[in-house]
């Protein structure tokens, strides 16, 4: 990686990181497995547009500022250490481990009756680099990914994807794709852990046939020093649905970039969330709904628990297209704010081209109620305990819809555990 | 006993409580009437430690221990429990495990086993089913979405699972028809022995033909300005708080 240029503000930090970014690519090229025409527009598009600033629209709340004053080495093979390893919780299913961003695969299991491919970045064909900055950062790096092919009417049951970050200041940008055929069912638990400073920057594109069912469920629980900079693509057909909920608890910094287009009659999408936030920890969730069907439907929760001097971001956008009537948008963000230093920005939009739809948001910032803690204590249980129970049933609406009934033990198990950290 | 002596008490500043003096011993109940803005509620708060409601002078003991110095939760596992005037609801929250943690929290405090799913399901549903309680009231979120009377009754239900030393009832009656009313009564009722004590804040007499106290007592500009038998309730009932407490006239 070139040394950086001397910087003097965020714009020109930012230009030093993708410079860094495009020189490291430069370097490394001939030895990146996958389609070389599709990197190097990535490249082209790195060079000439760089990383996204703050003086654009969508990243007004999240500066990639501390990211780009950090140097990122390109990742090797690595082991994780025994204690990031425990840190995987035990869900049944087929599991595939990447480590800083590499398929592992005396960690990994053998699917039956789906395919899966790996060793290589899978590009998938619904990513729009040329729109999302980050996600040409990918294209350009990608060294691995996993390709998971459910054929038409297969229930795959559980996939539990898994990325390790052993820290030491790697980036790694995993390209992973999910396709089901017609009717097909998979339940993704997708986890990101990790241990101290690095950069994981995956992109997953889902393409959902007809009738077709993806649930995504995520935990990032990145290391403390780690930057998480997601983006998801799912594409859903006629009444097909992507039901996912995303659990934020680790990373310095995070943004999780959810991009859900709705392209099929009848077909739905669930972008739920949870963030926990505590120190001086930032993280962003970004979702855009595309309704360009009839009679489809979309619907967010997304809860945010701040404390310390942590800051959320919610930015929700439903764009409805002029032949999607009887669109069905419900978006509702809310924030618990645990401390005076604590902030949450939320940012709804909607683009409503169709006349006969249904679309509403809302958002709440509050404290815990003290007339709610009271009422516990005088019931006998401990302050703490009444503030965790509180915490965890304002998070229950998003929570309890969840069926996956491993992965939201482990989801509950890692809220109870979060209150240890702070 | 829960013993008060002299006690005053503060909420924003404003002096509530000008030096309440009232010793409940084991096994009695008393009753403390009086007009609104007497002070009952804040005497209730100020015995169960809300925040915001300051003793500036006197002492609360029960059973030895100084009350004022304790949390809420510490006062809760000594045996002391607050019936609300107003049952917060808790959404989120299954009325079952909010019963089930808050026993054990108690009885984690006072050195005692733990109650499992089971052991506690069980002792649960009997006492709902005593209060003529459905079964269903123990799945839904605490108090949300239940009546006026059903808040109460699951104020009483919370008691007979919890089983407090001293109860503090505060105006338990309002905003309930006679049947709940009786089912309330009864579920008081049952607790009483040498072990409980109560303290049963009302507005009416009515209650007190179901609970029927040891003795009354009248609260007026925070103080206690009489006491008396159950006899007291009726002579207010008949003539209004002007009958016996000269500055209400």
């Amino acid at each position: 990686m070139n040394a950086p240029a001397p910087v003097s503000g965020p714009l020109a930090a930012l230009k030093a990181a993708a410079d860094g970014f495009v020189a490291s690519y430069q370097a490394r090229k001939s030895a990146l497995a996958g389609d070389i025409h599709l990197r190097a527009e990535a490249a082209g598009l790195v060079a000439s547009r760089g990383l996204p600033g703050p003086r654009e629209e969508a990243w007004r709340y999240t500066s990639l500022r501390p990211f780009a004053e950090t140097q990122f080495s390109a990742s090797a093979r690595a082991e994780p250490r025994a204690a990031l390893l425990a840190r995987i919780p035990a869900i049944s299913g087929t599991r595939l481990v990447f480590v800083d961003g590499r398929f592992h695969s005396e960690l990994s299991g053998v699917p039956k009756g789906f395919h899966v491919t790996t060793g290589a970045p899978a590009f998938g064909s619904i990513a729009r680099p040329g729109d999302e900055k980050l996600v040409a950062l990918n294209t350009m790096l990608a060294e691995d990914g996993a390709a998971i092919h459910v054929p038409a009417g297969v229930d795959a049951g559980t996939v539990v994807l898994v990325s390790l970050g052993t820290g030491r200041s790697v980036g790694f940008h995993p390209r992973h794709c999910v396709m089901l055929g017609a009717g097909a069912r998979l339940s993704l638990v997708d986890l990101a852990l990790g241990e101290e400073e690095y950069l994981h920057n995956p992109v997953l594109t889902a393409e959902i046939a007809e009738g077709a069912a993806l649930t995504h469920l995520r935990i990032q629980d990145e290391g403390a020093g780690a930057f998480h900079l997601s983006t998801v693509y799912a594409d859903v057909a006629a009444r097909g649905t992507y039901d996912s909920f995303a659990l934020t608890l680790g990373a310095r910094l995070a943004r999780m970039e959810v991009h859900a287009r709705l392209a099929g009659a009848g077909a739905a999408a669930h972008l739920n969330a949870a963030q926990l936030l505590g120190g001086a920890q930032h993280a962003d969730f970004t979702t855009v709904v595309k309704h360009d069907a009839p009679n489809t439907a979309s619907r967010q929760t997304v809860k945010n628990v701040l404390t310390g001097r942590s800051r959320g971001v919610f930015q929700g956008k439903i764009e409805v297209a002029r032949i999607a009537q009887k669109t069905d948008g419900y978006q509702m963000n809310q924030a618990l704010l645990l401390s005076r230093d604590a902030e949450m920005d939320s940012k709804p939009q909607l683009e409503i081209y169709a006349d006969d739809v249904k679309c509403s948001h809302g958002a709440t910032v509050g404290a815990l109620d003290d007339d709610q803690l009271f009422y516990l204590r005088t019931r006998g249980v401990p302050e703490e305990q009444a503030r965790a129970m509180l915490v965890r049933a304002f998070l229950s609406e998003a929570l309890d819809p969840i069926g996956h009934e491993e992965a939201r033990g482990a989801m509950e198990a890692a809220i109870a555990a979060w209150w240890d950290r702070l | 006993m829960l013993e008060i002596k002299g006690l005053k008490a503060v909420i924003e500043g404003k002096e509530i409580l000008r030096g309440i003096d009232l010793v409940v011993p084991r096994g009695e109940v008393h009753a403390i009437m009086g007009p609104n803005g007497s002070g009952k509620s804040t005497l209730s708060y100020v015995l169960s430690g809300r925040e915001g409601y300051e003793a500036i002078e006197g002492t609360a003991t029960f059973g030895g221990h100084d009350l004022l110095a304790l949390e809420p939760e510490e006062r809760a596992a000594l045996g002391v429990f607050l019936a609300f005037q107003y049952p917060v609801e808790l959404p989120g929250v299954n009325n079952a495990n909010f019963l089930r943690t808050a026993l054990n929290a108690q009885r984690r405090a006072r050195g005692e086993a733990e109650l499992d799913a089971v052991q506690f399901l069980k002792l649960a549903r009997a006492q709902a089913k005593a209060l003529s309680m459905p079964d269903d009231m123990l799945k839904r979120n605490v108090n949300v979405g239940f009546s006026g009377g059903e808040k109460k009754r699951n104020e009483v239900l919370q008691m007979a699972v919890l089983r407090p030393k001293l109860a503090i009832l505060d105006e338990t009656d309002s905003g309930l028809d006679i049947d709940a009313l009786k089912i309330v009564a009864d579920g008081v009722n049952a607790l009483r022995g040498p072990d409980f004590s109560a303290v049963v804040i009302t507005h009416y007499q009515r209650l007190l033909d179901h609970i029927v106290p040891d003795r009354v007592h009248v609260l007026s500009q925070g103080r206690i300005v009489r006491s008396g038998g159950p006899e007291l309730a009726h002579a207010l009932e008949a003539g209004g708080y002007a009958a016996v407490v000269p500055e209400a006239a």
